[in-house]
């Protein structure tokens, strides 16, 4: 890397006067953070990015009337909170937020535990498993992370409508499971190229002496797998999953495309869209169903945070 | 459906499914021989294969032929989708307002979680400073829209205020501003929400390639007398090239792909329409399948060459 021989320019009109040599790059960055203009700018780009989200969470607990008569900011002069948002939109005809909550998580369990079963048991043949063509069909998978949702929507909805070969029609009025098979199944196919290479990556990285000792012992592929590999794939699965888990949740398109419309199987981000269309001033109620979806995939977010910036750094961004 | 048959459905389809593979690893595992193994590599193999050639490549394949067909697909009309879109003035101005997002986004958000990154880095707070420009990233497009939708809210300037931007704006003594309706600026307000959700990302990126950055590469420098801006400009940045470069074009794709924004915020009206969404209003509103088909697959030519650039970045950043 060039940074390996550092550039230093000759001349020493920098706009940082030259410091006295510090010992350490911790104290360097204390001295650089006691500048005031650094530690303004840190506390600015800090508050840009909390107060629009603080606004509409103070909005959430205050009373109808309050919201549509003043500012969220007059909140701290006069403070009056109320949770009949809230139990507006669980409960008030206009919203009935629970039964989209309910669609979301049914949508979004087999849509994380699937792919990553399929991509799991997929990455483990070809990193352990012999077989012709293993490599071409690597790539090729690996080739399809390239290929963006859209382009592949047109189609898979007509397969869904108007299935080949006489079988069952998974999308309309009669499909199997109320509709929701639809949506399962292109979570998961999305989902796939990524997992499979994610994954793979990391189990190359286990020994392969760990999985030749247990062959020569008599292990079957079947046994590796489950007894050797799934253990120390926790925490890549983990990581993977996370995001799978963030994608589906918080998926507006392959939903509203692939949910038929119908709102009876849509989940909570298709719900708060349409509201905002729909009832674009009615904050009271925008804000506490935003809340309602947001608290769940930010309590996720927290508990696993480590796992996520894991994953982040391995590359499980969906391209 | 009601909640109960949901739930039923929840667990046929999990239960199934385990059970399918359940049955399939242990029939596998009990042949041991030449064929056994075959039969192995098949039940691992098979069912991601065939979802991915079912779920993907035929679907792309039939949307790049789709796309020289008419809007229902039945009769060929050549280049004529693709005509519209570089020529039809609604269309002219998604493209343009797409470079738009494109030239924006991803150098804003990453100047903005470059600079972050190093102002909180190693300081007294810096995990709970870092979780404030993380959280959008977990949170929903629709959400993130909601909330500065809320932000923008627009009232007359005499009425009191409820949006936070225009009572600033009222406080300052200007007319109160329709952000999200103005044209041309209103595309401009809604790249601050990608902004907002991005810079996290960038910000945690960044963040890891800074602290592997060499002490010592730190220490030589500082013994010559750098520090301060030059240290950045001559040192970090230097050092942190693939990550900035991965960082870059991951949020350029994400950034081509941007839908949810504009559904949310202006449902593609006042002229704030991006390629993205354009291919949803056309394929499954308007059901334009030729015109749907031949915007996504712009969009697919358009993220090949940042999806290879990226992949052999990311191959840099791991190999080092």
């Amino acid at each position: 890397m060039s940074a390996a021989s550092p550039v230093v320019p000759s001349d020493t009109t920098g706009l940082a006067p030259s410091a006295p040599p510090e010992p350490s790059a911790a104290a360097e960055a204390k001295r650089r953070l006691s500048s005031p203009w650094a530690s303004l700018a840190a506390i600015v780009i800090a508050i840009l990015w909390t107060v629009p989200t603080a606004g509409l969470l103070i909005t959430s607990f205050r009373p109808v009337g309050d919201i549509n008569s003043s500012g969220w900011w007059k909140f701290f002069l006069d403070p009056n909170v109320t949770l009949d948002n809230y139990r507006a939109v669980f409960t008030g005809d206009d919203v009935g937020l629970s039964t989209y909550l309910v669609n979301s998580i049914v949508i979004t369990l087999p849509a994380v535990l699937i792919p990553i079963a399929l991509a799991t048991m997929a990455a483990y043949a070809f990193a352990w498993m012999k077989f012709p063509g293993r490599n071409a069909l690597f790539v090729a998978v690996f080739a399809l992370q390239i290929v963006p949702i859209q382009v592949t929507m047109i189609p898979l909805l007509s397969l869904y409508v108007d299935p080949p070969f006489g079988l069952p029609q998974l999308a309309g009025a009669n499909a199997p499971g109320g509709g929701f098979y639809t949506i399962w199944l292109s979570h998961a196919m999305f989902a796939l190229p990524l997992a499979i290479f994610l994954l793979h990556n990391f189990m190359r990285e286990i020994p392969g002496e760990l999985v030749e000792s247990a062959r020569v012992d008599g292990a079957g592929h079947v046994q590796i797998f489950t007894r050797i590999m799934l253990p120390l794939m926790v925490p890549a699965i983990a990581a993977f999953g996370i995001f799978q888990f963030l994608w589906v949740w918080n998926d507006l398109l392959v939903a509203l495309v692939f949910g038929g419309g119908s709102l009876n199987i849509s989940p909570m981000t298709v719900r708060l869209a349409e509201l905002s269309g729909t009832r674009d001033q009615a904050w009271h109620l925008l804000s506490a169903g935003a809340f309602v979806s947001l608290i769940i995939p930010l309590i996720v977010f927290l508990a696993l945070q480590r796992y996520f910036v894991r994953g982040l750094l391995a590359g499980s961004v969906k391209g | 459906m009601s909640t109960g048959e949901k739930f039923l459905q929840l667990l046929i389809v999990i239960g199934l499914f385990l059970a399918v593979m359940a049955v399939v690893l242990v029939l596998t595992s009990r042949v041991r021989s030449r064929v056994g193994e075959i039969l192995q590599t098949t039940a691992f193999l098979l069912p991601a294969v065939l979802l991915l050639a079912l779920g993907l490549l035929y679907p792309a394949i039939r949307t790049v032929i789709e796309s020289f067909r008419d809007r229902t697909s039945s009769e060929w009309v050549g280049l004529a989708n693709y005509e519209a879109i570089f020529t039809d003035d609604a269309l002219l101005q998604v493209l343009r307002n797409t470079a738009i997002w494109v030239l924006v986004t991803p150098v804003l958000a990453t100047v903005i979680g470059l600079v972050y990154a190093v102002l909180v880095d190693r300081a007294r707070f810096e995990r709970f400073a870092k979780a404030l420009m993380f959280m959008p990233m977990a949170i929903s497009l629709v959400g993130a829209s909601l909330i500065w939708r809320f932000v923008y809210s627009y009232r007359e300037t005499d009425a009191a205020q409820i949006g936070v931007l225009n009572q600033l704006l009222k406080s300052l003594g200007f007319e109160t501003y329709r952000f999200i309706s103005t044209e041309p600026w209103n595309t401009l307000f809604l790249v601050v929400v990608m902004i907002w959700v991005q810079a996290g990302f960038a910000m945690t990126i960044l963040s890891a390639a800074i602290k592997a950055v060499p002490d010592d590469i730190v220490e030589a420098a500082r013994l010559d007398g750098v520090s301060g801006w030059r240290m950045f400009r001559y040192i970090t940045v230097p050092s942190i090239r693939p990550s900035l470069i991965v960082v870059l074009t991951t949020i350029t794709i994400a950034t081509l792909k941007v839908f949810d924004i504009v559904r949310t915020m202006t449902g593609g009206n006042f002229g704030t329409s991006v390629l993205a969404y354009e291919f949803y209003a056309q394929g499954f509103r308007a059901f334009n399948n030729g015109l749907g088909a031949a915007l996504a697959v712009l969009l697919f030519v358009l993220v090949i060459p940042i999806v290879i650039y990226n992949v052999r970045q990311m191959r840099k950043v791991e190999a080092r």
